[in-house]
């Protein structure tokens, strides 16, 4: 007997004298011979419980975490607090060992989540429609273009901002080359999508226009006045949206948004090295049917009592095959009910306070920022949580300099946007103190100025003296 | 069949936005210790939300008993048997919870500088490891979301890999017996799907295929054994016909499960193959998700995988060896989502393949294949031999399927009114309706963490199900009676949709 199997000698005895074999080598049989492997794995051998516990805590020692280090790193997962009642309900196996719920008699509890997730969703991004998620944030931008190149029968062209997250631009056009279309980007001006350019990119081929507020330096659009090249052209106009400023934020859905989606993992979800997370999907009512992936529906039973199912499943791959509107099957159920789990406990006024309190730590934070010599702001447009910088000195020796006094400083940009080769992306939470973000300031101020003292030729890299 | 109603039939179905009331909340936040100042002042009044989202308003013991009931209303893995063909409803061991739980992993943000994030990194470069092993084919992207999503990233790759040789192909061929996956991330990939029919033994019609492979061809996508948990046995003679074509062979690894250990994808001639971790690795499936579906491919596949690619690199003066991201790859298809994918995920399944170890993992598909073997002769030697028999009767891998046919001609009962009177019972109804060539079908895969005890207890149930059936047929027709809702009205949920909780 293997972990987690049960059958003994006797037990397989008399399971094989009941199938008719004589071992269960004969039921292997169907495989021609060449193709067994006919050894063992490569694998080391089981080992105890203890001893692999012991194995993955000392992988785990070996990495940096939120625990031990102040974390400043965003762009697209932030290191918010999970209350302790999300753990202790998502941890029940009634949650977290069902499968999809095929059969809604006996999955009720699931699917109502699902229909108070929706809610929830349909609530934040004020559109009247939200799907039960997908998988994450990036890929529901291709989701979305999938979507708008089938209602655009034939339109084959995406404009999309510059401020759209970089993974989500990056799976957009991976997609796009399953789905034959070209996307046009839209460069940014001063932290903002450059209206002008948008204009001039949308025209009667474009499906969608791609918008995302805040923008990835941070930045919060006008949607509304950026969306009209959009609406003039008849395109859809998608919007990514940060879920925790919409609290505070316009929503999407009253800014002319025809689809709302987004990263979910500030909601209740760990940050995991990036996942298992889940990606949110809201729309008009005219797109209800055209929608990738799960939707719970309110129903009756046979005897009138209310209950909840699969709404609207002719939409997917299990039913409808090649001509589903996605093939998305397994999703994030569990991370969505993490999500409805942390708005339930937050609430409507909590909600809206949290949206305020990282508004305003922000501003505290990007004023104290640019108040440190060596530290100038990369933007002056208006934000909500993110604070995108320039420093006057390599990033990546600096931010080697603070991870050494226990800050993870930011999100390096250069990589993603080689125009801000100089670029950091703060991020701020409800669990970054005012104290912490003295300390960043203090910490990043002296990290630049050690390294441009590094960088003055002849000068030694344990130069104490200010440069100025 | 009269009978009283239970507690939780009683109950309405309320919503948590039904329970709230002004005034109430859970949430305490810190103090904003900076000056609050006007919104106003920090956002263009315009930008600005006017009324916040209509989000319960609830006290903490509320929610936690909510929820509570809510969970309550679930059928669960851990409370009975699961037999959801194809899903692999195996037991989630907790100690993977448990060290997936770990602040080292849950609280390690994926932009973290790879240098202080190297456990996280050696252990992705460890799971990839051991499932090139397991699968025969010697790299590993751990990138893709689900079974669904590494389909996708497989036809990517063919897409790549034809372009990259200055070809363009159309075509994807795949069984009528598939997933309904299969198809629909063809169209998503920009191909043409191509059915091929399936022979009178449950394997691919060689002479159909024969007659469909051509130069526009670019792949070919299998399940093995296939979703009537059948090995195929031409599957050599396959490789070969598509491969002269010149197509990419994919690998839909759903099945898995029956045999890890025993065959390997890569050894059969297939050049891409996903893993669904939250089937064969233990994942818990939470309700619908999250999983993972890491793709194993050939050495002509690799230069077009996703970045970014985790990679290992050697130290230099006595040093151990490093681990990385690497993002500079020329050829590859691109990111197929956010950051490096579900680590949480890998975690649990690397876990489990520790666990179990290489022999483990082989006993776990050899018992998995017995206990399909031993319920489907059980079922045979009772009333479902007759009324329910076997669709292809062989030996079957982890998996097989019946066909309700008879059942429905002679008693009057459809394989649905089957399913919903075994949740009575107590089980979970195995998969229903699915593959499409079988009629009445009923997919069966029992997986081998379950007892012989549970298989002879399910067996007894479809047989009682069945005797109960041959002379009151409207007892099936009726159910379920003990569930907290009884059968619900799916065309009113599709014709008028009500998919969020109206409110004042």
């Amino acid at each position: 007997m293997s972990r987690y199997t049960s059958a003994t000698p006797a037990d397989r005895e008399a399971m094989l004298a009941a199938i008719g074999v004589e071992s269960t080598a004969e039921l292997f049989e169907q495989i021609p011979e060449p193709l067994r492997l006919g050894r063992p794995l490569a694998l080391p051998d089981g080992l105890s419980e203890a001893e692999v516990y012991e194995r993955l805590a000392a992988l785990a020692e070996r990495n940096a975490d939120a625990e031990g280090q102040v974390c400043f790193l965003g762009a697209g997962m932030y290191d918010h607090y999970v209350p302790a009642i999300v753990d202790a309900i998502t941890q029940r196996s009634e949650f977290l060992t069902p499968y999809t719920p095929y059969q809604p008699e006996i999955s009720q509890g699931g699917l109502q989540a699902m229909f108070e997730f929706q809610t929830a969703m349909s609530e934040l991004t004020a559109l009247p429609v939200s799907t039960a998620g997908l998988y994450e944030g990036p890929s529901s931008a291709a989701s979305a273009a999938y979507l708008a190149l089938a209602v655009g029968k034939g339109r084959k062209r995406l404009v999309v901002s510059r401020g759209l997250h970089p993974h989500s631009r990056e799976t957009l056009a991976t997609y796009c080359e399953g789905f034959g279309a070209e996307i046009a980007e839209v460069g940014l001006e001063d932290g903002l999508t450059d209206a002008a350019e948008l204009a001039a990119a949308v025209d009667g081929e474009t499906a969608a226009v791609f918008l995302q507020s805040p923008n990835f330096l941070g930045a919060v659009e006008d949607v509304e006045a950026l969306g009209a090249a959009a609406k003039q052209h008849g395109a859809l106009l998608v919007v990514a949206v940060d879920p925790m400023t919409l609290g505070v934020l316009k929503p999407p859905g009253e800014q002319g948004a025809d689809i709302a989606f987004g990263e979910g993992q500030p909601l209740g979800n760990r940050l995991d090295f990036g996942g298992p997370s889940f990606g949110f999907f809201c729309g008009t009512e005219e797109l209800i049917r055209k929608l990738p992936g799960r939707i719970a529906g309110e129903t009756d039973d046979v005897d009138g009592r209310r209950g909840f199912v699969l709404a609207l499943q002719t939409r997917e791959q299990h039913i409808r095959r090649e001509k589903a509107t996605h093939n998305i099957c397994t999703a994030q159920a569990l991370n969505a009910l993490a999500a409805t789990i942390h708005l339930a406990w937050l609430g409507r006024e909590g909600f809206r306070e949290l949206g305020e309190l990282l508004l305003r730590r922000t501003a505290y934070a990007r004023e104290r920022l640019a108040a440190t010599p060596g530290i100038e702001l990369l933007h002056e447009a208006p934000v909500a949580r993110e604070i995108a910088l320039r420093l006057d000195a390599p990033v990546g020796p600096v931010l080697e300099r603070c991870a050494e006094r226990g800050i993870a400083a930011g999100y390096p940009l250069a990589r993603e946007y080689p125009e801000h080769e100089d670029g950091l992306l703060v991020a701020i939470t409800e669990r970054r103190t005012k104290a912490q973000i003295d300390d960043l300031a203090e910490a990043l101020g002296a990290a630049v100025a050690a390294e441009r003292v590094a960088l003055v030729p002849g000068s030694g890299t344990n130069a104490t003296q200010e440069i100025g | 069949m009269a009978m009283a109603e239970t507690p939780m039939q009683r109950e309405r179905a309320t919503t948590i936005y039904e329970k709230s009331v002004p005034g109430r909340r859970a949430a305490v936040l810190p103090e904003a210790e900076v000056p609050e100042l006007p919104l106003e002042e920090l956002i263009p009044a315009k930008l600005l939300r006017e009324e916040p989202p209509a989000l319960p308003e609830i006290a903490e013991p509320e929610i936690v008993r909510h929820y509570n009931r809510l969970s309550r209303r679930n059928f669960d893995l851990d409370t009975g048997f699961y037999p959801l063909g194809s899903c692999t409803m195996k037991h989630n061991p907790r100690l993977n919870e448990r060290v997936a739980a770990l602040p080292g992993h849950a609280r390690l943000h994926p932009a973290q500088d790879p240098r202080r994030a190297q456990g996280a990194l050696e252990l992705m470069w460890l799971l990839q490891e051991s499932l090139a092993e397991i699968c025969g084919l010697p790299h590993v992207s751990l990138q893709p979301s689900a079974g669904s999503h590494g389909e996708l990233a497989g036809l990517l790759l063919t897409r790549a890999f034809h372009a990259d040789r200055g070809e363009e192909r159309h075509k994807v061929l795949a069984p009528d017996t598939s997933h309904g996956t299969n198809p629909a991330s063809v169209t998503m990939a920009g191909y043409e799907i191509v059915k091929v029919a399936t022979d009178e033994r449950g394997g691919v019609e060689m002479d159909d295929l024969r007659a469909k492979v051509d130069e526009d061809v670019a792949c070919l996508m299998l399940t093995n054994p296939n979703t009537l948990g059948l090995f195929d046995e031409n599957i050599a003679e396959i490789a070969g016909l598509i491969h002269e074509a010149g197509g990419t062979l994919y690998y839909d690894g759903a099945n898995l499960n029956a045999v890890m250990g025993h065959s390997r994808p890569g050894d059969m001639g297939f050049d891409i193959v996903h893993v669904n971790l939250h089937k064969s690795f233990s994942q818990p499936h939470g309700g619908g998700g999250p999983g993972a579906g890491p793709i194993a491919v050939s050495e002509r596949i690799e230069p077009f995988l996703p970045r970014p690619q985790v990679v290992r690199r050697e130290g230099g003066n006595g040093s151990g060896p490093s681990f990385d991201l690497d993002h500079e790859r020329p050829k590859s298809i691109g990111r197929l989502r956010g950051f490096q994918g579900n680590f949480g995920v890998f975690v649990r399944s690397y876990a489990y393949i520790l666990s179990l170890g290489g022999d483990g993992l082989a006993e776990a598909s050899e018992t998995a294949v017995l206990n399909a073997n031993y319920l489907k002769a059980r079922l045979a030697a009772g009333r479902a031999g007759k009324h329910t028999p076997v669709a292809f009767d062989r030996h079957c891998m982890h998996e097989f399927v019946l066909s309700g046919k008879p059942m429905k001609k002679e008693l009057g009962i459809a394989t649905s009114d089957l399913a919903k009177r075994l949740l009575d019972f107590g089980f979970h109804p195995p998969t229903v309706y699915f593959p499409l060539l079988v009629d009445e079908a009923l997919m069966i895969e029992p997986t081998e963490t379950e007892t012989k005890e549970s298989l002879d207890a399910f067996a007894d149930a479809i047989d009682q199900i069945l005797a109960e059936a041959e002379t009151d047929p409207d007892q099936a027709k009726n159910a379920p009676y003990t569930t907290p809702v009884g059968r619900l009205d799916e065309v009113k949920a599709t014709r008028n949709p009500v998919v969020r909780q109206p409110l004042g």
